[in-house]
């Protein structure tokens, strides 16, 4: 638990601290890369299916975090 | 359920309320436009694996696997009168697989080892573009002959005028676990029978004397299932960092209770008796990851994940991600990537006959053995400005990797996914 409490306020600080663009429509060219997407390809989710079965840890990822299947 | 269903429903209305608070303001600006199918997509794959640490047989014995998973789903768009956009998902899934341990849930290696699983879902996403909230709700279904699972889930999302999304997302999983137990351990006595499989008693006369074992006097509705309800409070932060970087902060708290072990796992202990795994009934997960996308020059990507994950098990992972899409044109990408994983043992977790008799807790599933895992391989994107010659597939992505376990289990898996438009 403790190291989670250290992640979170590590990340919080981050979040406050670093100084972020205000990038317009027209500029996030780039951004909008299918490729930068901010999430897992539809393409993968076999593969993660099969983790969720054969290791422990799960979630996080858009995905599954234990229901659904007879999995972890 | 019901409270569940009622507050899914009340969820909807409160914010069907808030967003209708726009709708003279902008009625005249917008023409409604009906719901038209946007995009079809199908993910197909093949998966095969191989080790010698099978669950079934209580830690040992092969665990070769081949799965063949299909998907297929709808996008639907639409506006309303108000201006709002309707999203609509529909999907399903169809997957079969080939298990060879699953043939020794009967000690004679009798049993079927193949498998099918069916999973529709359906979500709709109601967007009010103009202020950047969302609101959606969805359902999922999925059954296959051991497991059947019932999911409703609810979101909100925010954006702000910095490059910010907030996203947060309840869900909850009714699963029903099919207590089919290996054929030697089928329970006789109300004594031998652990608390939430009461109801099994019902057909123990017959079960122990053929069972489904042999597919001849049992059929699929005699088996009682136990429950398995797994609560999920997820909690996404996406940022805009400048014109090339983006990330995501994503938080997952989750609840499960009920059977959470699976009846067909034997466990071996040191004096060579044998019993089905008996896990806790309950267990809280927390995991925590990270993402970092950032677009190097004109050509390069470099995607990256960090996952840390606890649960009161006694299990710690963390899992790290990388991969490379790389623009040979603007239209076709191969992308290079690894994945390492490791984890911490759960604290009931022994290998093949090496639990006490004593333990209360016992399990030889090597899913919560310590170990450290490897994946790599290639993503390969192609999607031509007007389709493949002119064509409704717009977009083809081919995903090969290889997976490694330090418990030396390891597969393949190569999947396909088509878009149309």
């Amino acid at each position: 638990m403790k190291r989670i409490y250290v992640f979170l306020s590590s990340l919080t600080a981050l979040l406050f601290t670093s100084s972020c663009e205000t990038v317009k429509e027209y500029q996030k060219n780039k951004l909008n890369d299918a490729e930068m997407a901010l999430s897992t390809r539809r393409v993968e989710r076999n593969e993660l299916n099969f983790m969720s079965y054969k290791e422990g840890a799960s979630g996080a990822n858009g995905g599954k975090t234990g229901g659904g299947c007879g999995c972890n | 359920m019901k409270k569940i269903s009622l507050t899914v429903i009340g969820l909807y209305l409160f914010f069907l309320h808030a967003f209708s608070q726009t709708t003279d303001q902008y009625k005249s600006m917008f023409n409604a436009r009906p719901l038209k199918l946007e995009e079809v997509n199908l993910v197909t794959s093949y998966y095969n694996q191989d080790g010698n640490h099978s669950a079934v047989t209580g830690g040992i014995g092969t665990e070769k696997v081949i799965d063949f998973a299909n998907m297929l789903e709808l996008k639907l768009v639409g506006y309303g009168e108000t201006g709002l956009k309707h999203t609509i998902l529909a999907g399903i899934g169809v997957d079969h697989h080939t298990a060879a341990s699953q043939k020794y849930v009967s000690a004679t290696g009798a049993s079927s080892p193949n498998g099918n699983r069916v999973y529709p879902s359906i979500n709709w996403t109601v967007e009010n573009e103009k202020t950047g909230t969302e609101f959606g709700i969805g359902s999922y279904y999925s059954h296959e002959y051991n497991y059947s699972s019932f999911a409703l889930d609810a979101h909100v999302g925010f954006k702000n005028h910095s490059g910010g999304e907030f996203q947060i997302k309840g869900s909850a999983y009714l699963d029903q676990v099919k207590l089919i137990y290996p054929s030697e351990l089928i329970p006789t006595t109300s004594a031998s029978i652990l608390p939430y499989d009461q109801n099994i008693i019902k057909t123990n006369a017959s079960r122990s004397t053929g069972g489904y074992i042999s597919g001849s006097t049992i059929t699929e509705i005699d088996i009682p299932s136990s429950p398995r309800n797994t609560y999920t409070g997820s909690f996404t932060y996406n940022q805009i960092i400048n014109k090339e970087a983006q990330f995501a902060v994503l938080l997952d708290l989750v609840k499960q209770d009920g059977y959470l072990g699976l009846p067909f796992h034997r466990v071996y202990f040191k004096d060579m008796s044998v019993k089905v795994e008996n896990l806790p009934s309950t267990r809280t997960k927390i995991p925590i990851g990270l993402r970092f996308n950032y677009f190097a020059g004109d050509n390069l990507i470099v995607k990256s994940y960090y996952r840390y994950y606890t649960d009161d098990w006694g299990l710690t992972a963390h899992t790290a991600s990388i991969e490379l899409p790389y623009k040979i044109t603007p239209f076709f990408s191969i992308a290079p990537f690894y994945r390492f994983y490791t984890q911490t043992a759960t604290k009931y977790f022994a290998p093949y006959a090496t639990h006490a008799i004593t333990d209360q807790y016992y399990t030889s599933n090597y899913a919560s053995a310590a170990f450290k895992s490897h994946f790599m391989g290639t993503n390969i994107r192609i999607a031509p400005p007007n389709g493949f010659n002119d064509s409704f597939l717009s977009a083809m992505e081919i995903r090969v990797g290889h997976y490694t376990q330090s418990t030396d289990l390891n597969s393949n898996v190569i999947s396909f996914h088509f878009t149309l438009k």
